[in-house]
Protein backbone atom coordinates (compact mmCIF):
# COMPACT_ATOMS: atom_id res chain seq x y z
CA UNK A 1 0.00 0.00 0.00
CA UNK A 2 1.55 3.24 -0.95
CA UNK A 3 2.07 6.26 1.76
CA UNK A 4 1.00 10.03 2.03
CA UNK A 5 3.57 12.66 2.04
CA UNK A 6 3.02 12.44 6.36
CA UNK A 7 3.16 8.94 6.16
CA UNK A 8 6.23 8.62 4.82
CA UNK A 9 7.96 11.51 7.01
CA UNK A 10 6.43 9.36 10.17
CA UNK A 11 7.58 5.75 8.71
CA UNK A 12 11.43 6.95 8.53
CA UNK A 13 11.59 8.65 11.97
CA UNK A 14 10.55 5.64 13.22
CA UNK A 15 12.14 3.31 11.25
CA UNK A 16 9.72 1.65 9.64
CA UNK A 17 8.98 0.29 6.32
CA UNK A 18 5.17 1.12 6.21
CA UNK A 19 2.64 3.37 8.57
CA UNK A 20 -0.65 4.12 7.93
CA UNK A 21 -3.36 5.38 9.17
CA UNK A 22 -4.82 4.31 12.53
CA UNK A 23 -0.60 3.19 13.41
CA UNK A 24 1.01 4.63 16.60
CA UNK A 25 4.79 5.47 16.08
CA UNK A 26 7.57 6.46 18.00
CA UNK A 27 9.32 9.10 16.23
CA UNK A 28 13.02 10.55 16.44
CA UNK A 29 12.48 14.38 16.11
CA UNK A 30 14.73 16.45 13.93
CA UNK A 31 14.72 19.47 15.67
CA UNK A 32 12.96 20.84 18.48
CA UNK A 33 12.24 24.35 18.83
CA UNK A 34 11.38 26.16 22.60
CA UNK A 35 9.96 28.99 23.15
CA UNK A 36 10.08 31.78 25.86
CA UNK A 37 6.54 31.18 27.12
CA UNK A 38 8.01 28.37 28.45
CA UNK A 39 10.50 29.37 30.55
CA UNK A 40 8.36 31.22 32.95
CA UNK A 41 7.44 27.74 34.54
CA UNK A 42 10.73 25.96 33.99
CA UNK A 43 11.89 22.50 35.19
CA UNK A 44 15.21 21.33 36.56
CA UNK A 45 16.52 20.15 34.03
CA UNK A 46 19.63 17.32 34.22
CA UNK A 47 19.98 16.41 30.96
CA UNK A 48 19.07 17.17 27.40
CA UNK A 49 19.14 14.73 24.07
CA UNK A 50 21.27 16.76 21.94
CA UNK A 51 21.70 20.36 21.63
CA UNK A 52 22.25 20.59 18.22
CA UNK A 53 18.86 19.39 17.28
CA UNK A 54 17.34 22.07 20.08
CA UNK A 55 16.54 25.52 19.12
CA UNK A 56 15.55 28.25 21.36
CA UNK A 57 13.58 31.31 19.72
CA UNK A 58 12.13 34.38 21.99
CA UNK A 59 8.98 35.19 20.64
CA UNK A 60 5.76 35.83 22.27
CA UNK A 61 6.44 38.45 24.68
CA UNK A 62 9.64 39.98 23.74
CA UNK A 63 11.03 43.07 24.26
CA UNK A 64 9.41 41.54 27.92
CA UNK A 65 6.67 43.41 28.96
CA UNK A 66 5.66 42.07 32.16
CA UNK A 67 8.25 40.86 35.12
CA UNK A 68 7.42 37.40 34.85
CA UNK A 69 8.35 37.36 31.15
CA UNK A 70 11.63 39.25 31.87
CA UNK A 71 12.35 36.71 34.55
CA UNK A 72 11.76 33.79 32.29
CA UNK A 73 13.75 35.29 29.70
CA UNK A 74 16.64 35.57 32.30
CA UNK A 75 16.27 31.33 32.54
CA UNK A 76 15.80 30.64 29.23
CA UNK A 77 19.31 32.30 28.67
CA UNK A 78 20.99 30.62 31.54
CA UNK A 79 19.66 27.46 29.73
CA UNK A 80 20.89 27.75 26.79
CA UNK A 81 24.16 28.39 27.95
CA UNK A 82 24.44 25.61 30.42
CA UNK A 83 23.44 23.32 27.82
CA UNK A 84 25.21 24.51 24.80
CA UNK A 85 22.46 25.80 22.45
CA UNK A 86 24.13 27.37 20.03
CA UNK A 87 20.82 28.07 18.02
CA UNK A 88 19.23 30.54 20.66
CA UNK A 89 17.63 33.37 19.27
CA UNK A 90 17.87 35.92 21.49
CA UNK A 91 15.83 39.40 21.78
CA UNK A 92 17.80 41.27 18.42
CA UNK A 93 18.05 37.89 16.20
CA UNK A 94 14.63 37.22 17.86
CA UNK A 95 11.15 36.29 15.47
CA UNK A 96 8.45 34.89 15.67
CA UNK A 97 9.29 31.09 16.15
CA UNK A 98 7.30 29.74 12.36
CA UNK A 99 9.36 32.78 10.64
CA UNK A 100 12.62 32.17 12.34
CA UNK A 101 12.55 28.45 11.30
CA UNK A 102 12.02 29.30 8.18
CA UNK A 103 15.00 32.09 7.72
CA UNK A 104 17.11 29.34 9.38
CA UNK A 105 16.04 26.39 7.09
CA UNK A 106 15.50 24.40 10.75
CA UNK A 107 12.97 22.41 9.10
CA UNK A 108 13.55 20.58 6.26
CA UNK A 109 11.57 18.67 3.49
CA UNK A 110 11.04 14.84 4.96
CA UNK A 111 11.92 15.57 8.88
CA UNK A 112 10.22 15.82 12.30
CA UNK A 113 9.98 19.18 13.74
CA UNK A 114 8.33 19.87 17.19
CA UNK A 115 7.37 22.94 18.96
CA UNK A 116 5.08 24.24 21.67
CA UNK A 117 3.45 26.88 19.28
CA UNK A 118 0.20 25.42 17.89
CA UNK A 119 1.27 27.16 14.25
CA UNK A 120 4.20 25.18 14.44
CA UNK A 121 1.91 23.01 11.55
CA UNK A 122 3.82 26.54 8.97
CA UNK A 123 6.41 24.38 8.72
CA UNK A 124 4.45 22.29 6.28
CA UNK A 125 4.69 24.65 3.86
CA UNK A 126 8.52 23.22 3.41
CA UNK A 127 7.54 19.52 3.36
CA UNK A 128 8.38 18.72 6.86
CA UNK A 129 5.73 16.75 9.56
CA UNK A 130 5.20 19.79 12.20
CA UNK A 131 2.61 20.25 14.79
CA UNK A 132 2.22 22.32 17.87
CA UNK A 133 3.04 20.13 20.89
CA UNK A 134 2.30 21.17 24.57
CA UNK A 135 4.79 22.36 27.23
CA UNK A 136 5.46 19.49 28.87
CA UNK A 137 5.81 16.86 26.21
CA UNK A 138 8.66 19.83 24.05
CA UNK A 139 10.30 19.69 27.85
CA UNK A 140 9.86 15.54 27.19
CA UNK A 141 11.26 16.09 23.66
CA UNK A 142 14.17 18.08 24.89
CA UNK A 143 15.15 15.01 27.17
CA UNK A 144 14.47 12.20 25.46
CA UNK A 145 14.97 13.37 21.80
CA UNK A 146 11.54 11.36 20.78
CA UNK A 147 7.41 11.32 20.82
CA UNK A 148 5.19 9.17 19.31
CA UNK A 149 2.22 10.61 17.20
CA UNK A 150 -1.16 8.45 16.30
CA UNK A 151 -1.04 8.36 12.48
CA UNK A 152 -4.59 10.48 11.20
CA UNK A 153 -6.32 9.33 7.99
CA UNK A 154 -4.91 12.55 5.16
CA UNK A 155 -7.01 14.69 3.01
CA UNK A 156 -5.47 15.72 -0.29
CA UNK A 157 -5.78 19.39 -1.56
CA UNK A 158 -5.15 19.08 -5.10
CA UNK A 159 -4.70 22.54 -6.64
CA UNK A 160 -5.23 23.82 -10.23
CA UNK A 161 -5.06 27.07 -11.98
CA UNK A 162 -2.82 29.85 -11.45
CA UNK A 163 -3.74 32.41 -8.28
CA UNK A 164 -5.23 35.88 -9.82
CA UNK A 165 -2.88 39.06 -8.66
CA UNK A 166 -3.79 40.26 -5.39
CA UNK A 167 -4.91 37.03 -4.29
CA UNK A 168 -3.38 35.35 -1.58
CA UNK A 169 -2.89 32.31 0.48
CA UNK A 170 -4.90 33.98 2.90
CA UNK A 171 -7.93 33.64 0.29
CA UNK A 172 -7.36 30.07 -0.04
CA UNK A 173 -7.23 29.26 3.14
CA UNK A 174 -10.39 31.28 3.90
CA UNK A 175 -12.07 29.50 0.63
CA UNK A 176 -11.02 26.16 1.97
CA UNK A 177 -11.62 26.62 5.89
CA UNK A 178 -15.37 28.27 4.80
CA UNK A 179 -16.29 25.41 2.28
CA UNK A 180 -15.07 21.97 3.90
CA UNK A 181 -14.55 23.53 7.82
CA UNK A 182 -13.16 21.13 10.47
CA UNK A 183 -10.63 18.96 9.67
CA UNK A 184 -10.22 17.37 13.47
CA UNK A 185 -8.02 14.32 13.65
CA UNK A 186 -6.95 14.48 10.22
CA UNK A 187 -3.64 14.88 8.29
CA UNK A 188 -3.69 17.86 4.92
CA UNK A 189 -1.44 17.28 2.28
CA UNK A 190 -1.26 19.82 -0.65
CA UNK A 191 0.16 19.33 -3.99
CA UNK A 192 -0.82 19.35 -7.47
CA UNK A 193 -0.40 21.27 -10.99
CA UNK A 194 -1.60 24.52 -9.39
CA UNK A 195 1.45 24.31 -6.45
CA UNK A 196 4.29 25.81 -8.91
CA UNK A 197 2.47 29.35 -9.24
CA UNK A 198 2.16 29.77 -4.86
CA UNK A 199 4.52 31.45 -3.45
CA UNK A 200 6.48 29.96 -0.20
CA UNK A 201 5.11 32.47 1.55
CA UNK A 202 1.44 31.77 0.63
CA UNK A 203 2.36 28.35 1.41
CA UNK A 204 2.87 29.14 4.48
CA UNK A 205 0.10 31.47 5.28
CA UNK A 206 -1.68 27.94 4.47
CA UNK A 207 0.25 25.57 6.26
CA UNK A 208 0.01 27.70 9.55
CA UNK A 209 -3.85 28.32 9.72
CA UNK A 210 -3.96 25.14 9.28
CA UNK A 211 -4.62 24.72 12.77
CA UNK A 212 -7.69 27.14 12.48
CA UNK A 213 -9.47 23.98 11.12
CA UNK A 214 -8.40 21.81 14.20
CA UNK A 215 -5.93 19.50 11.56
CA UNK A 216 -2.84 17.44 12.91
CA UNK A 217 0.02 18.02 10.44
CA UNK A 218 -0.25 19.83 6.95
CA UNK A 219 2.17 19.14 4.51
CA UNK A 220 2.88 20.70 0.97
CA UNK A 221 4.55 18.60 -2.01
CA UNK A 222 8.56 19.18 -1.98
CA UNK A 223 9.06 21.29 -5.74
CA UNK A 224 11.73 23.70 -7.49
CA UNK A 225 10.46 26.52 -5.69
CA UNK A 226 10.77 25.30 -2.31
CA UNK A 227 14.47 23.88 -3.22
CA UNK A 228 15.24 27.55 -3.87
CA UNK A 229 13.87 28.68 -0.98
CA UNK A 230 16.24 26.33 1.27
CA UNK A 231 19.24 26.88 -0.67
CA UNK A 232 18.78 30.56 -0.30
CA UNK A 233 18.50 30.24 3.83
CA UNK A 234 21.25 27.41 3.67
CA UNK A 235 20.03 24.18 4.08
CA UNK A 236 21.65 21.73 4.97
CA UNK A 237 21.35 18.09 3.17
CA UNK A 238 17.89 16.55 3.03
CA UNK A 239 15.40 13.84 1.46
CA UNK A 240 12.19 15.54 0.69
CA UNK A 241 8.76 12.87 1.31
CA UNK A 242 7.06 12.63 -2.39
CA UNK A 243 3.48 10.72 -1.74
CA UNK A 244 2.98 7.50 -3.51
CA UNK A 245 0.65 7.22 -6.18
CA UNK A 246 -1.41 4.52 -4.51
CA UNK A 247 -1.59 6.25 -1.06
CA UNK A 248 -4.78 6.19 0.59
CA UNK A 249 -6.81 9.18 1.29
CA UNK A 250 -9.63 10.10 3.44
CA UNK A 251 -10.94 12.21 0.73
CA UNK A 252 -9.50 14.47 -2.41
CA UNK A 253 -10.57 18.11 -2.80
CA UNK A 254 -9.68 20.22 -5.75
CA UNK A 255 -9.32 23.36 -5.55
CA UNK A 256 -9.23 25.90 -8.51
CA UNK A 257 -6.59 28.47 -7.65
CA UNK A 258 -8.03 30.44 -10.48
CA UNK A 259 -11.40 31.39 -9.15
CA UNK A 260 -9.87 32.45 -5.60
CA UNK A 261 -11.08 35.78 -4.34
CA UNK A 262 -10.63 37.82 -1.63
CA UNK A 263 -12.73 36.42 1.32
CA UNK A 264 -13.37 37.47 5.43
CA UNK A 265 -14.07 34.98 7.74
CA UNK A 266 -16.61 36.75 10.27
CA UNK A 267 -15.85 36.98 14.18
CA UNK A 268 -16.01 33.90 16.60
CA UNK A 269 -14.13 30.95 14.63
CA UNK A 270 -12.76 30.48 10.94
CA UNK A 271 -13.86 26.99 10.00
CA UNK A 272 -16.97 27.36 8.36
CA UNK A 273 -17.30 30.89 8.61
CA UNK A 274 -15.63 32.92 6.00
CA UNK A 275 -17.35 34.23 2.90
CA UNK A 276 -16.03 36.11 -0.26
CA UNK A 277 -15.60 40.18 1.15
CA UNK A 278 -18.42 40.63 -1.45
CA UNK A 279 -20.92 39.05 0.55
CA UNK A 280 -19.62 40.11 4.15
CA UNK A 281 -20.57 43.50 5.94
CA UNK A 282 -18.92 46.51 5.24
CA UNK A 283 -18.30 47.10 8.65
CA UNK A 284 -16.39 49.97 10.32
CA UNK A 285 -13.06 49.10 11.75
CA UNK A 286 -11.49 50.42 14.77
CA UNK A 287 -8.09 48.57 14.66
CA UNK A 288 -6.15 46.89 11.24
CA UNK A 289 -3.67 44.32 12.07
CA UNK A 290 -1.11 42.71 9.92
CA UNK A 291 1.60 40.57 11.57
CA UNK A 292 1.95 36.51 12.98
CA UNK A 293 3.51 33.92 11.70
CA UNK A 294 0.54 33.61 9.17
CA UNK A 295 1.02 37.19 7.54
CA UNK A 296 3.99 39.41 8.70
CA UNK A 297 6.04 38.02 6.61
CA UNK A 298 8.01 40.29 4.21
CA UNK A 299 6.06 40.20 1.29
CA UNK A 300 2.89 41.01 3.63
CA UNK A 301 4.75 44.13 4.65
CA UNK A 302 5.44 45.35 0.92
CA UNK A 303 1.55 44.37 -0.22
CA UNK A 304 0.68 46.55 2.56
CA UNK A 305 3.16 49.05 1.85
CA UNK A 306 2.07 49.33 -1.60
CA UNK A 307 -1.18 49.57 -1.02
CA UNK A 308 -0.84 52.30 1.37
CA UNK A 309 1.92 54.32 -0.11
CA UNK A 310 0.81 57.81 -0.77
CA UNK A 311 -2.81 57.58 1.33
CA UNK A 312 -3.43 58.06 4.77
CA UNK A 313 -4.91 55.82 7.50
CA UNK A 314 -8.68 56.27 7.75
CA UNK A 315 -9.82 58.67 10.64
CA UNK A 316 -10.47 56.77 13.81
CA UNK A 317 -8.68 53.49 12.48
CA UNK A 318 -5.43 52.02 13.96
CA UNK A 319 -3.27 50.48 11.52
CA UNK A 320 -0.77 48.05 13.43
CA UNK A 321 2.09 46.28 11.45
CA UNK A 322 4.06 44.07 12.95
CA UNK A 323 7.35 41.81 10.79
CA UNK A 324 6.95 38.36 11.75
CA UNK A 325 11.12 38.65 12.43
CA UNK A 326 13.83 40.85 13.03
CA UNK A 327 15.14 39.71 9.91
CA UNK A 328 11.82 40.69 8.36
CA UNK A 329 12.00 44.40 9.73
CA UNK A 330 15.49 45.20 8.67
CA UNK A 331 14.91 43.84 5.24
CA UNK A 332 11.67 46.21 5.21
CA UNK A 333 13.77 48.83 6.18
CA UNK A 334 16.28 48.18 3.52
CA UNK A 335 13.13 48.48 0.70
CA UNK A 336 11.51 51.22 1.97
CA UNK A 337 8.05 49.47 3.07
CA UNK A 338 8.02 50.64 6.74
CA UNK A 339 8.76 54.27 5.52
CA UNK A 340 5.90 54.07 3.58
CA UNK A 341 4.20 52.32 6.10
CA UNK A 342 4.59 55.15 8.88
CA UNK A 343 4.12 57.94 6.57
CA UNK A 344 0.66 56.50 6.13
CA UNK A 345 0.02 56.82 9.27
CA UNK A 346 0.72 52.80 10.21
CA UNK A 347 2.44 51.98 13.09
CA UNK A 348 5.30 49.50 12.74
CA UNK A 349 6.53 47.73 15.83
CA UNK A 350 9.03 45.50 17.06
CA UNK A 351 8.37 41.51 15.85
CA UNK A 352 6.32 39.74 18.69
CA UNK A 353 3.65 37.25 18.83
CA UNK A 354 1.90 40.68 20.66
CA UNK A 355 -1.62 41.64 19.40
CA UNK A 356 -2.67 38.11 17.83
CA UNK A 357 -3.21 36.37 20.89
CA UNK A 358 -4.08 39.65 22.73
CA UNK A 359 -1.14 39.63 24.86
CA UNK A 360 0.84 42.91 24.07
CA UNK A 361 1.47 45.92 21.29
CA UNK A 362 -2.45 46.26 20.01
CA UNK A 363 -4.62 44.74 22.18
CA UNK A 364 -8.82 45.67 21.03
CA UNK A 365 -10.80 47.42 23.60
CA UNK A 366 -14.79 46.87 24.54
CA UNK A 367 -17.07 46.67 21.42
CA UNK A 368 -14.57 47.45 19.08
CA UNK A 369 -14.14 45.89 15.90
CA UNK A 370 -10.50 44.64 14.16
CA UNK A 371 -9.54 43.21 11.01
CA UNK A 372 -6.85 40.89 11.55
CA UNK A 373 -4.64 39.37 8.85
CA UNK A 374 -3.04 37.08 12.05
CA UNK A 375 -3.98 33.65 12.83
CA UNK A 376 -7.18 33.61 15.25
CA UNK A 377 -10.74 35.63 15.34
CA UNK A 378 -11.77 33.45 18.33
CA UNK A 379 -14.10 35.52 20.82
CA UNK A 380 -11.01 37.15 23.44
CA UNK A 381 -8.68 36.42 21.14
CA UNK A 382 -7.19 39.92 20.72
CA UNK A 383 -8.44 41.15 24.24
CA UNK A 384 -12.00 42.28 25.02
CA UNK A 385 -14.11 39.38 24.64
CA UNK A 386 -17.01 42.09 23.06
CA UNK A 387 -14.25 43.25 20.80
CA UNK A 388 -15.30 41.89 16.56
CA UNK A 389 -12.12 40.17 15.20
CA UNK A 390 -12.95 39.84 11.11
CA UNK A 391 -9.81 38.08 9.48
CA UNK A 392 -8.77 38.72 6.11
CA UNK A 393 -5.62 38.83 3.83
CA UNK A 394 -3.20 41.67 4.28
CA UNK A 395 -4.50 43.52 1.11
CA UNK A 396 -7.90 43.57 1.95
CA UNK A 397 -6.58 44.72 5.84
CA UNK A 398 -4.89 47.30 4.28
CA UNK A 399 -7.07 48.74 2.11
CA UNK A 400 -9.71 48.45 4.59
CA UNK A 401 -7.42 51.02 7.03
CA UNK A 402 -7.80 53.45 3.90
CA UNK A 403 -11.20 53.53 3.68
CA UNK A 404 -12.24 52.79 7.20
CA UNK A 405 -14.45 49.41 6.69
CA UNK A 406 -14.46 46.46 5.72
CA UNK A 407 -13.21 46.69 1.65
CA UNK A 408 -12.51 44.24 -1.49
CA UNK A 409 -8.98 45.49 -1.77
CA UNK A 410 -9.86 44.95 -5.73
CA UNK A 411 -11.95 48.33 -5.25
CA UNK A 412 -9.89 51.40 -6.75
CA UNK A 413 -9.27 53.18 -3.78
CA UNK A 414 -9.34 56.90 -3.10
CA UNK B 1 -4.06 6.69 38.90
CA UNK B 2 -7.64 5.01 39.43
CA UNK B 3 -9.23 4.18 36.24
CA UNK B 4 -12.51 4.59 36.88
CA UNK B 5 -13.85 7.83 37.65
CA UNK B 6 -16.67 8.94 39.14
CA UNK B 7 -17.96 13.05 39.09
CA UNK B 8 -20.23 15.73 38.54
CA UNK B 9 -20.91 16.79 34.62
CA UNK B 10 -20.30 20.52 33.55
CA UNK B 11 -21.89 20.05 29.60
CA UNK B 12 -20.41 22.59 27.20
CA UNK B 13 -20.86 22.46 23.49
CA UNK B 14 -18.66 22.30 20.09
CA UNK B 15 -15.34 24.03 19.30
CA UNK B 16 -14.92 25.51 22.44
CA UNK B 17 -11.41 26.68 22.30
CA UNK B 18 -8.34 27.54 24.31
CA UNK B 19 -8.66 31.14 24.34
CA UNK B 20 -12.50 30.48 26.19
CA UNK B 21 -10.63 28.34 29.20
CA UNK B 22 -6.75 30.20 29.02
CA UNK B 23 -7.56 33.92 27.79
CA UNK B 24 -4.49 35.68 26.99
CA UNK B 25 -4.41 38.18 29.54
CA UNK B 26 -4.38 34.81 31.80
CA UNK B 27 -0.57 34.22 30.86
CA UNK B 28 0.57 36.82 32.73
CA UNK B 29 -0.38 35.10 35.62
CA UNK B 30 0.65 31.91 38.09
CA UNK B 31 -1.42 28.84 37.20
CA UNK B 32 -3.10 29.71 40.76
CA UNK B 33 -4.63 32.89 39.45
CA UNK B 34 -4.90 31.73 35.66
CA UNK B 35 -6.91 28.75 36.85
CA UNK B 36 -9.62 31.73 38.31
CA UNK B 37 -10.01 32.64 34.15
CA UNK B 38 -11.65 29.64 32.72
CA UNK B 39 -14.37 30.07 31.02
CA UNK B 40 -14.40 33.53 32.15
CA UNK B 41 -16.68 34.82 29.27
CA UNK B 42 -18.72 31.87 27.96
CA UNK B 43 -19.58 30.99 31.84
CA UNK B 44 -19.07 33.98 34.01
CA UNK B 45 -18.81 32.91 37.78
CA UNK B 46 -17.91 28.71 36.76
CA UNK B 47 -14.51 28.41 38.58
CA UNK B 48 -16.45 29.33 42.24
CA UNK B 49 -18.76 26.30 41.18
CA UNK B 50 -17.11 23.71 40.20
CA UNK B 51 -15.52 21.34 42.44
CA UNK B 52 -13.15 18.32 42.82
CA UNK B 53 -13.29 15.43 41.28
CA UNK B 54 -16.16 17.09 38.52
CA UNK B 55 -15.85 16.13 34.81
CA UNK B 56 -15.84 18.96 32.29
CA UNK B 57 -18.16 16.83 29.29
CA UNK B 58 -18.12 19.20 25.50
CA UNK B 59 -19.22 18.44 22.29
CA UNK B 60 -16.91 18.05 18.96
CA UNK B 61 -13.53 19.64 18.25
CA UNK B 62 -13.12 20.31 21.93
CA UNK B 63 -10.32 22.41 22.42
CA UNK B 64 -9.72 23.84 19.08
CA UNK B 65 -6.47 26.43 19.73
CA UNK B 66 -3.69 26.81 21.57
CA UNK B 67 -0.50 24.70 22.80
CA UNK B 68 -1.21 26.76 26.13
CA UNK B 69 -1.61 24.24 28.91
CA UNK B 70 -5.07 24.38 29.81
CA UNK B 71 -5.42 21.29 31.33
CA UNK B 72 -3.09 22.74 33.78
CA UNK B 73 -5.72 25.18 34.72
CA UNK B 74 -8.09 22.16 35.12
CA UNK B 75 -5.96 20.40 37.33
CA UNK B 76 -5.61 23.00 39.33
CA UNK B 77 -9.20 23.43 40.01
CA UNK B 78 -9.29 19.76 40.80
CA UNK B 79 -11.47 18.27 37.67
CA UNK B 80 -10.89 14.75 37.39
CA UNK B 81 -11.36 13.75 33.54
CA UNK B 82 -12.94 15.62 29.92
CA UNK B 83 -14.99 13.77 28.11
CA UNK B 84 -15.70 14.98 24.79
CA UNK B 85 -17.56 14.04 21.52
CA UNK B 86 -14.01 14.78 19.87
CA UNK B 87 -11.35 16.09 20.80
CA UNK B 88 -8.84 18.67 18.86
CA UNK B 89 -5.83 15.95 19.11
CA UNK B 90 -3.27 18.80 20.24
CA UNK B 91 -5.61 19.67 23.16
CA UNK B 92 -6.26 15.92 23.89
CA UNK B 93 -2.29 15.37 23.88
CA UNK B 94 -1.66 18.52 26.60
CA UNK B 95 -4.42 16.88 28.50
CA UNK B 96 -2.96 13.44 28.73
CA UNK B 97 0.60 14.71 29.56
CA UNK B 98 -0.45 17.04 32.24
CA UNK B 99 -1.73 13.76 33.76
CA UNK B 100 -5.49 15.06 33.45
CA UNK B 101 -7.32 11.35 31.30
CA UNK B 102 -9.54 12.35 28.12
CA UNK B 103 -12.05 10.11 27.11
CA UNK B 104 -13.68 10.26 23.31
CA UNK B 105 -17.19 9.57 23.65
CA UNK B 106 -19.10 9.94 21.02
CA UNK B 107 -22.82 11.15 21.23
CA UNK B 108 -22.03 11.87 25.07
CA UNK B 109 -24.35 15.20 25.03
CA UNK B 110 -26.85 13.22 24.06
CA UNK B 111 -26.78 11.19 27.31
CA UNK B 112 -25.30 13.49 30.15
CA UNK B 113 -26.92 16.71 31.18
CA UNK B 114 -25.37 19.15 33.61
CA UNK B 115 -25.19 18.60 36.78
CA UNK B 116 -26.04 14.41 36.25
CA UNK B 117 -23.18 11.62 38.07
CA UNK B 118 -20.96 10.52 35.21
CA UNK B 119 -18.60 7.74 35.37
CA UNK B 120 -16.09 6.91 32.84
CA UNK B 121 -13.52 3.87 32.77
CA UNK B 122 -10.27 4.52 30.96
CA UNK B 123 -9.02 0.87 30.31
CA UNK B 124 -12.50 -0.85 30.13
CA UNK B 125 -13.66 1.76 27.92
CA UNK B 126 -17.21 3.04 28.75
CA UNK B 127 -19.07 5.87 30.28
CA UNK B 128 -22.40 5.38 32.79
CA UNK B 129 -25.00 8.11 33.29
CA UNK B 130 -28.51 8.11 34.25
CA UNK B 131 -28.14 3.93 33.69
CA UNK B 132 -26.94 4.00 30.45
CA UNK B 133 -23.40 2.79 29.24
CA UNK B 134 -21.64 3.43 26.12
CA UNK B 135 -18.71 1.54 25.31
CA UNK B 136 -15.66 3.23 23.56
CA UNK B 137 -12.47 2.37 22.19
CA UNK B 138 -10.57 2.19 26.16
CA UNK B 139 -7.16 4.47 26.12
CA UNK B 140 -4.13 2.65 24.53
CA UNK B 141 -1.21 1.31 26.81
CA UNK B 142 0.99 3.95 25.98
CA UNK B 143 -1.65 6.86 27.24
CA UNK B 144 -2.45 4.85 30.32
CA UNK B 145 1.19 5.01 31.21
CA UNK B 146 1.64 8.57 31.54
CA UNK B 147 -1.44 9.29 33.25
CA UNK B 148 -0.28 6.47 35.56
CA UNK B 149 3.14 8.64 36.04
CA UNK B 150 0.93 11.62 36.79
CA UNK B 151 1.81 13.45 33.58
CA UNK B 152 4.96 13.49 31.77
CA UNK B 153 6.75 16.07 33.92
CA UNK B 154 7.09 13.05 37.06
CA UNK B 155 7.63 10.97 34.87
CA UNK B 156 10.81 12.58 33.14
CA UNK B 157 11.69 13.24 36.73
CA UNK B 158 11.32 9.73 37.98
CA UNK B 159 13.76 8.85 35.03
CA UNK B 160 16.18 11.00 35.98
CA UNK B 161 15.99 13.60 33.41
CA UNK B 162 14.83 16.12 36.12
CA UNK B 163 15.62 17.07 39.31
CA UNK B 164 12.88 17.21 41.85
CA UNK B 165 11.25 19.95 42.73
CA UNK B 166 12.84 21.97 45.38
CA UNK B 167 15.71 19.93 45.59
CA UNK B 168 19.03 21.15 45.69
CA UNK B 169 21.63 20.84 43.17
Amino acid sequence: MGMTAIEKILARASGRDQVGAGDTVVCRVDMNVLIDMMFANWPDVVKIADPDRTAIIMDHAVPAPTLSDANAGTVARKFAREFGVSRFFDVGRHGICHQVIAENALALPGQVLTCTDSHTCAAGAYNAAARGLGPPEVISILCTGQTWYSVAPTIRYELTGELPAGIGGKDVFLYLAGTWGDATNHNLEFGGPGLASVPMNDRRTIATQCAEVSADFATFEFDERCAEFLQANDAGEYAPAVPDKDAAYADLRVIDLSTMQPYVARPGKVSGNALPVSQVEARPVNQCFVGSCANGQLEDLRIAAEIMSGRQVAPGVRMIVTPASQAVYRDAMRLGYVQALAEAGAVVTNSTCGACFGYHMGVVGDGEVCLTASTRNFRGRMGSPTAEIYMASTATVAASAITGHITDPREPLA
Amino acid sequence: MNHEITGRAWVFGDSIDTDAMYPGFAMKLPVPEAARHVFYDLRPGWTDQVRPGDIVVAGRNFGIGSSRPVAALMRQLGVAALVAEEFNSLFLRNAINNGLPALTVPGVRGLVREGDQVTIHLTEGWLEAGGQRVTVPPLPPMVLDILDAGGLLPRLTADGYLRPAGSAR
